[in-house]
């Protein structure tokens, strides 16, 4: 079974992020990782391998060339080989375009399944996965908290606001997957030297047959009007419980007009 | 004046035939243009005039039991043929992880601009303008969309669902669909209700009360729910406590759980971690119970209370009760 792993390298999240004059998140600004989500979709797929199924997984990335270390670290934890893609025209591309080059890139990589992370941890919008589906023309599971597969059929189960539901899914298809699906591995030094040696390709937009005005900030369907820090907080009160403190919080919530 | 569509969804806590957040989607497109619903499964006439009471002018229905087994992909089709149909200003959906899978799919279907997590959305020369919290919540910022019909997610609480004043009986448009093979790709094979708790709904609670790992244990974590109660309020958990099984993951606030927007935000036990804060930094009052001085979560709390929560929230019970009489 052919798996593709989508991987996005994204800025630290604890680390204080900007915006770049473009009105783009400033990557140069901040250390960059494997997203912490995008970890769930590895850890998923290898344990597919596991399972009994014999699998081939790809992970792919589509970022600038930092991007490389995450794909790295996704090698590390038991992907196969790397595709990279990388071009000058991609910085600020919107969803639209990401999905349609990771798309491509999955279609020239072939594939029975694509596992991605739940959201990126950057641009949270949950919808790549999606996009990336229906321009393959696939089915597609969301959120998925576990995950079974006997080759032909994917079997997931999720959890959703008031249900707990059972999905079969018919391959070729894309899945997410959530934080709740297993705790990724930590690899091994050993595991980290032989990524090393594992094959990495990188791939332009012409290696995909994309044109780079379709892509891009100038292609992008959105745009930015303006960007404001959230006002800071004014300073809350802060007490020290003496015994008298449920008293006080209770007068506060009152003249709050909340009890 | 142009349709807006949005995308309902059915069945709403204490009966109401539709759910709070698609109420508040038809508020907010009447300031862009007249609402058309699009309501997917067997459509009444209470239904219909219940739409029409928040503003809906004309009403798109596709029935089908195929919307319900099958995930996403046939509500795609009955939107797409919608957009055919009334050649929209924009499209809304509520910004839950199905609502999202439909608005992406049918974004790439109609190669338009899609922004999603909308906290607020607005007219503008240009078409919507909307409002979106980025950066866990710390930065603000306006876009919109500058290709095809705009797609727009929007968050539970974005706006206050109002009533027009004089509805006008909407047309009621039935939509035929034929469902692909490929629409049929992902079923749900089976799909277990979970049983109410009786509290309010995490998404539109007014006010929340959240444990965190210093709950220390998952029986203790029953004086949350007292304070819940006496407050009237929904509970949270952090991803500690889900990850503990202490609670269950549906009550999980934060990057990977619910974002919430109450009036009211009481975290007891909580640290305050930079993913936690990403789903509950736009409350409107933050109140913290932690016995770390240190904690984050003082920083953004309008009111602290350094002590053991086992102390403070019991004795904060006992006065609410107190007052109550
Ligand atoms: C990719 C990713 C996604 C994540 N998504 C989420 C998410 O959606 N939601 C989320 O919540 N977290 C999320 N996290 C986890 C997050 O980073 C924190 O680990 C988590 O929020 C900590 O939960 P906590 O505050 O309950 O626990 P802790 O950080 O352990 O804090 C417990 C607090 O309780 C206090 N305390 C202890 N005993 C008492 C007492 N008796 N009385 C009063 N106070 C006491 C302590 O001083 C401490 O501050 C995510 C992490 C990652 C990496
Ligand atoms: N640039 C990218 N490269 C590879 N995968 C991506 C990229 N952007 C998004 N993804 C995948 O899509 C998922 C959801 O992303 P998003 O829709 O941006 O929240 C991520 O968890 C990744 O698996």
């Amino acid at each position: 079974m052919k798996i593709v792993v989508l991987v996005k390298h994204v800025p630290e999240p604890t680390a204080a992020w900007r915006f770049a004059d473009d009105l783009t998140l400033d990557r140069s600004a901040v250390e960059g990782r494997l997203s912490q989500l995008d970890e769930y979709a590895v850890e998923q797929a290898v344990r597919l391998g596991e399972a009994g199924v014999p699998v081939e997984i790809t992970c792919l990335t589509m970022g600038p060339a930092p991007a490389a270390d995450a794909l790295r670290k996704a090698l590390a934890m038991g992907g196969d080989r790397g595709v990279h893609v990388l071009d000058d025209a991609l910085p600020g591309s919107d969803v639209l375009a990401t999905s349609l080059v990771l798309a491509k890139a999955v279609q020239r990589i072939g594939f029975d399944l694509v596992v991605c992370g739940m959201a990126s941890t950057d641009a949270e919008m949950s919808v790549v996965p999606a996009m990336v589906a229906d321009r393959l023309g696939v089915p597609q599971a969301s959120n998925a908290a576990e995950l079974g597969t006997d080759g032909t059929t994917l079997t997931v189960r999720r959890e959703t606001d008031s249900a707990t539901e059972e999905i079969a899914v018919t391959l070729p298809a894309v899945v997410s997957v959530t934080d709740q699906s297993g705790e990724p591995r930590y690899p091994a030094f050993k595991a980290i030297m032989a990524a090393r040696k594992k094959p990495v390709q990188t791939w332009s937009l012409a290696d995909l047959g994309i044109d780079a005005a379709d892509v891009g900030l100038a292609a992008s369907a959105t745009v930015v009007e303006d960007t404001q820090p959230r006002p800071p907080r004014a300073a809350g009160t802060v007490i020290v419980d003496d015994g008298d403190a449920a008293g006080r919080l209770a007068e506060y919530l009152a003249t709050a007009s909340f009890l | 004046m142009t349709a807006v569509l949005v995308l309902v969804e059915r069945g709403g806590p204490g009966g109401s035939p539709v759910r709070k957040p698609s109420l508040e989607l038809l508020t907010i497109a009447r300031r862009i243009g007249e609402p058309a619903a699009v309501v997917c499964g067997p459509i009444d006439e209470a239904t219909v005039d219940f739409l029409a009471g928040y503003g809906a002018t004309a009403v798109y229905s596709a029935d089908s039991p195929d919307l319900d087994e099958y995930l996403v992909v046939p509500k795609v089709e009955v939107l797409a043929e919608a957009v055919r149909q009334a050649a929209p200003a924009a499209v809304l959906v509520t910004s839950n992880p199905e609502g999202k899978d439909v608005a992406a799919r049918l974004a790439v279907r109609l190669n338009s601009g899609i922004i999603t997590d909308a906290t607020d959305v607005a007219a503008g020369p240009d078409g919507p303008v909307v409002t979106q919290s980025v950066f866990a919540g710390g930065w603000t910022v306006r876009s919109r969309i500058r290709r095809g019909t705009p797609v727009i997610t929007v968050r539970p609480n974005a706006a206050r669902p109002e009533r027009v004043a004089d509805p006008v009986q909407p047309a009621v448009q039935p939509l035929a669909i034929e469902l692909s093979d490929r629409a049929r790709g992902a079923r749900v094979v089976n799909r277990t209700p979970r049983a109410s708790t009786g509290r309010p709904d995490l998404a539109d609670a007014a006010i929340i009360v959240t444990g965190g790992r210093g709950v220390g244990a998952p029986e203790a974590f029953e004086v949350i729910e007292r304070l819940a109660d006496a407050l009237g309020a929904a509970v949270g958990a952090t991803r500690a406590v889900t990850d503990l099984s202490w609670r269950p993951h549906e009550m999980q606030i934060g990057q990977t759980g619910k974002t919430v927007a109450p009036q009211l935000y009481v975290a007891a036990g909580v640290s305050g971690a930079i993913q936690h804060l990403a789903g509950m930094q736009g409350s409107r009052t933050i109140v913290a119970v932690n016995k770390d001085p240190k904690a984050p979560i003082f920083e953004y709390a309008d009111f602290g209370v350094v002590g053991d929560l086992h102390k403070v929230l019991p004795a904060l019970i006992n006065e609410i009760e107190k007052r109550k009489g």
